[in-house]
């Protein structure tokens, strides 16, 4: 059994949907209708986009481009890290510690997945290999900015609590400590949630795709228990390289707070 | 011998600080709000940025790491924070000198059970002097130590840290607004100016 494709007029008939959501938030004065609108153009237009790009990616499998959108991934996803957060590092730590530490996590993982349990050859193969690296970085995106958030906004408002602690004489990492394991925790929380209620309550995306597809049912589920674990090691990982590199950087080299390397965000 | 000796020390907008205190000796700051008296004490314990020299004795802060210096030099913050939920969780082993002094400041010992919410700004006060007294430190930076206190508790904050100055031997400074007091426990008194300059005043 092979999909069913689907024609330009089923996705008018879907937009429709959306459009009855709008007028009717607008009618209730949600003050969302012009931005429902606007993130379904968003979802239709960048998603046409990339189905585009993978077209060609997989018309000629090589490293370099795979390489190539897999960094404009990254740089993507580390930039909303930086730009949900309240209080972000000044200067290149801003951006460069959370896409440092999603690089390390989510790339190794993903090859390693992909060496050495889909053992797939070549193992960039774009088809597996982009959305695998794809679902990683979007989980370990979220998990991160929440651990990094946390731990910034954490040491700004408990500054007296953390210089109390260094005045008495103790070394930065147990001043820090508490913080620092609730940040971790925070990050972690939705990827367990999921993983709790994954089957139950939710049936994962890839996986509904999958048999969508046509695939049988446990080749699909074979498939999402592997995602799912990928994405709890990644944003497990890349949250405690983040959280650690960051509370590092909030003190110096005479153990001193330094809450003026942090800077008012956006958001 | 000069024992606690201060050289060029600068933060922000204060003047360079050159002073030296005598071992069992204190000596007062005073000023105007906002002159940076908090400051020039955080700086010399080198919790914020700072140029200088401090040293105690033969310990030369930059040669040492600062945790162990912030050991040595006790800060007592105008004011306190607590990070646990109980009093006693921030109290190192107490001695039987420990549990004299919580006697002289009137509590019981059953203090350390107590939840720090529920304790006064001025008990708390109290317990921050007790708190940084236990963990021994060998020169005390004190800020305003009996800014919340009424006269009965004011005189036992005193007499403690009379007490304790004299059986270590520490250098002490001590800052205050209340002229009687800066006559009552210090031999030497200076005045922070809004200008950040540190002045001398006779006696």
């Amino acid at each position: 059994m092979s999909v069913i494709p689907l024609s330009a007029l089923d996705l008018f008939i879907a937009a429709g949907l959306v459009v009855l959501l709008a007028i009717l938030s607008m009618a209730m004065q949600l003050g969302l209708g012009k931005r429902i609108i606007i993130a379904a153009i968003r979802t239709t237009v960048q998603l046409m986009l990339i189905g585009l790009v993978l077209k060609t990616l997989f018309d000629r499998a090589h490293l370099a481009w795979v390489l190539l959108l897999a960094i404009v991934m990254l740089s993507v996803a580390g930039y909303e890290v930086m730009a949900r957060q309240k209080r972000s590092f000044g200067g290149w730590w801003g951006y460069g510690l959370g896409t440092l530490s999603m690089f390390i996590s989510s790339f190794t993982i993903a090859i390693f997945v992909l060496i050495a349990v889909i053992n797939v050859e070549p193992w960039y193969t774009p088809q597996y290999a982009i959305p695998l690296l794809g679902m990683m970085l979007g989980n370990t995106m979220t998990g991160v900015a929440l651990s990094l958030d946390r731990l910034t906004t954490g040491a700004y408002e408990k500054r007296g609590i953390i210089e109390a602690q260094l005045i008495l004489g103790y070394e930065w990492r147990p001043a820090v400590s508490e913080i620092v394991r609730e940040s971790v925790r925070i990050g972690l929380m939705p990827m367990i949630n999921s993983m709790a209620a994954a089957g139950i309550v939710s049936l994962p995306g890839m996986m509904t795709g999958q048999i969508l597809g046509g695939s049988p049912p446990m080749e699909a589920v074979k498939y999402q228990i592997l995602i799912m674990f990928m994405i709890a090691a990644g944003t497990g990982f890349a949250s405690m390289g983040a959280v650690w590199l960051g509370a590092k950087r909030l003190f110096d080299d005479r153990q001193r707070l330094r809450l003026d390397r942090l800077r008012l965000g956006r958001s | 011998m000069s024992q606690f000796v201060i050289k060029q020390l600068q933060c922000l907008h204060i003047s360079p600080v050159d002073l030296s205190i005598e071992q069992g000796q204190c000596v007062s700051f005073s000023g105007p709000s906002g002159a940076g008296k908090s400051i020039l004490l955080k700086a010399i314990i080198d919790l914020i940025p700072n140029q200088g020299e401090v040293r105690f004795a033969d310990h030369v802060r930059e040669q040492m790491r600062a945790s162990d210096w912030r050991k040595l030099v006790g800060l007592l913050p105008a004011e306190s924070f607590w990070w646990c939920d109980r009093i006693g969780q921030h109290f190192p082993t107490l001695n039987e000198q420990h549990i004299s002094w919580f006697s002289e400041l009137g509590f019981e010992q059953q203090v350390l059970d107590w939840e720090v919410s529920r304790c006064s700004t001025g008990e708390r006060q109290r317990l921050a002097l007790l708190r940084l007294l236990c963990h021994g430190p060998k020169v005390l930076l004190l800020d305003e130590p009996t800014a919340n206190l009424d006269k009965t508790s004011s005189d036992a904050v005193e007499k403690i840290i009379n007490e304790y100055k004299a059986r270590y031997q520490c250098p002490v400074i001590w800052v205050s607004h209340d002229q009687q007091q800066i006559k009552r426990v210090a031999e030497q008194h200076y005045l922070l100016e809004q200008d950040g300059q540190l002045q001398k005043v006779a006696a």
